[in-house]
């Protein structure tokens, strides 16, 4: 117990002060490095400042001096058991991070494919069943018109219809893409039910766009129409998925004993690869739906879109597959 | 999620000490958001106006341009600023909030993202009524993305000593004549005890005279009722005087 508060203050300030100092210096200068006796001053500094907290529990009419101490000790607690090394954004080590984090969660991007393929089935067979179910399963304007309406329209366009509109047209594609992929990875704290049900949807649209157009024969424009930035864009969405099923593995943690505080913590730095990843894809992706997609034979052979679009998916393939392997 | 929302969260050291943050209220994270709402539009507003007056790109480029970078402010504005700033942003800078790491670490930029991007599901469907409804509910008032990201919203402890000379002016204290009874005053009187007793000299003028005088009997009676002075240490000494030595010994000595 202290019984000379004052005393007991104007001891132990000095070490207070000193400790304040060393803290502040290493927040703003988070990349400083302390030599070996400037290692062993922090930790008894921060012993001490501890003690004396420990101390002034027996002394609680001090709720200011209390507070100043709990402050110190907090700061200094952080510098002292943080393991995590600091951040350094260095450009090579933030690219690799992407594939590296998609590999580790392969199973995750599974069963984001696995979603996604069950939807298409089901937009496949629900079209091919009854093909009045079309303005149900796709609600947008550009889809409900028939698929030989909109290949003679496309083909046979005298100008450039996105003439004057195709950055802004690209814009909005990036920021719309890249919102529904955020949401795909953020609906995992849903334990995975949002997650999987954007996905499952996403799946119909592309069964039933799929199954609409194959079905009225035109299967080359649906592919050299899609396949360019959809290359891309599915994917990215998929990692999305990938993204919040792991998310949603983390809070649900089935056969582990890990805290799910813990298992958050462990997974936060392949979330943030996997959606920095999915984001940089999918500029691509907007830029290329609004400059090379939407453009038809006989402006853009369809053969060279499609060898365009399979060129890179070929190449995000082995990127994911083989990029940073040690 | 559990019910049984706390006010503070307490981490215990190693070393066996225990720390606490104050946790911020949903109304101030609230406020702190509308301010950052209102940082956002602005610079938003301000870049399109740049835009627009720099004549620089064409009508399609500069929609492009406005587009893109309104998303990005609105996406990248928390991510920056809660990484330059040890997590605060203009709102919680101003409001006195900070974002921490739930076991009291270094706030990593993989949290900070984390918890920004998740922003798309706490502010659905509007308003943020997802993200405000799991803070009510969470036991360390904490969003989605609080949660996903092992984060925590504290308020910043700016201590303050009282203000003695404004509640206790310097004047002869009978009680410091006993400094083993005083130190032992010092030691019982709780904080919420000393903190009321605060308020109330503080707030004396504002108060009734009937109720002043029975706030003041009834803290000195409780005060009393802790140590027990020699009479001749407590006499010709108001209530009110006797709190003011109080306050006197606990904060002085």
């Amino acid at each position: 117990m202290i019984i000379d508060l004052p005393r007991f203050v104007a001891a132990e300030r000095t070490y207070w002060d000193e400790l304040a100092l060393l803290l502040a210096r290493l927040e703003t200068e988070p990349e400083a490095r302390l030599s070996l006796p400037e290692i062993q001053r922090l930790h008894y500094l921060y012993e001490r400042s501890s003690a004396d907290l420990a101390r002034l529990d027996t002394f609680s009419t001090e709720p200011n001096l209390r507070a100043f101490l709990e402050s110190l000790v907090a700061r200094a607690y952080t510098e002292i058991h943080e393991t995590r090394a600091p951040v350094k954004l260095r450009w090579k080590s933030v690219v690799l991070a992407f594939p590296r984090a998609f590999r580790r969660h392969q199973g995750a991007f599974r069963l984001s494919l696995g979603v996604t393929l069950l939807g298409c089935a089901f937009g496949w067979f629900a079209l091919r069943m009854d093909p009045h179910v079309k303005t149900v399963l796709m609600p947008f304007p550009g889809l409900n018109s028939s698929p030989a309406e909109r290949v003679a329209k496309e083909e046979g366009a005298k100008t450039d219809r996105l003439r004057g509109e195709k950055a802004s047209f690209s814009a909005e594609l990036m920021t719309h893409n890249i919102h529904v992929t955020v949401l795909t990875l953020a609906f995992g704290m849903t334990w995975g039910v949002g997650t999987l049900i954007l996905l499952f949807y996403n799946g119909v649209i592309l069964g039933a766009v799929a199954a609409d157009y194959i079905g009225a024969g035109f299967g080359t424009f649906l592919t050299a129409w899609l396949l360019p930035h959809g290359s891309i864009e599915i994917p990215a969405i998929l990692l999305g998925g990938q993204g919040g099923f792991i998310l949603a593995g983390a809070l649900i943690g089935w056969g582990g004993r890990t805290p799910r505080t813990e298992r958050l913590r462990a997974i936060g730095p392949d979330l943030f690869a996997i959606i920095a990843g999915a984001a940089a894809l999918l500029v691509w992706a907007g830029i290329v739906e609004a400059f090379v997609s939407q453009y038809h034979q006989p402006v853009l052979p369809y053969s060279l879109k499609i060898a365009f679009g399979a060129c890179e998916l070929a190449a995000l393939t082995a990127f994911l597959a083989w990029a940073g392997r040690e | 999620m559990k019910a049984a929302r706390q006010s503070r969260l307490s981490i215990e050291t190693p070393e066996g000490v225990v720390f606490s943050f104050e946790l911020a209220t949903p109304v101030s994270r609230a406020l702190a958001w509308a301010i950052d709402a209102a940082a956002i539009v602005t610079a938003c507003s301000v870049v399109g106006q740049v835009c627009a007056a720099a004549n620089l790109f064409s009508r399609d480029v500069a929609t492009a341009v406005t587009t893109v970078l309104y998303f990005v402010i609105s996406v990248v504005y928390g991510i920056l600023l809660e990484w330059r700033w040890r997590g605060q942003t203009i709102g919680k800078r101003i409001l006195g909030l900070r974002v921490l790491d739930i076991h009291g670490m270094r706030l990593q930029l993989s949290q900070i993202v984390l918890r920004n991007l998740l922003r798309f599901v706490d502010t659905l469907p509007a308003l943020y009524l997802v993200g405000g409804i799991a803070c009510l509910f969470s036991r360390n008032a904490q969003r989605l993305g609080d949660l996903a990201a092992n984060t925590i919203v504290a308020r910043e402890r700016k201590p303050a000593e009282p203000d003695l000379d404004e509640i206790a002016p310097a004047k002869y204290n009978s009680l410091l004549a006993y400094p083993h009874l005083a130190a032992r005053l010092r030691s019982l009187v709780t904080p919420e005890a000393a903190a009321i007793a605060i308020q109330a000299v503080t707030l004396r003028d504002g108060y009734d005279p009937i109720a002043r005088i029975e706030l003041f009997a009834e803290l000195a009676a409780h005060f009393r009722s802790l140590v027990e002075f020699p009479e001749q240490a407590l006499e010709g000494v108001t209530d009110e005087q006797y709190v003011r030595s109080v306050l006197r010994v606990i904060y002085t000595g």
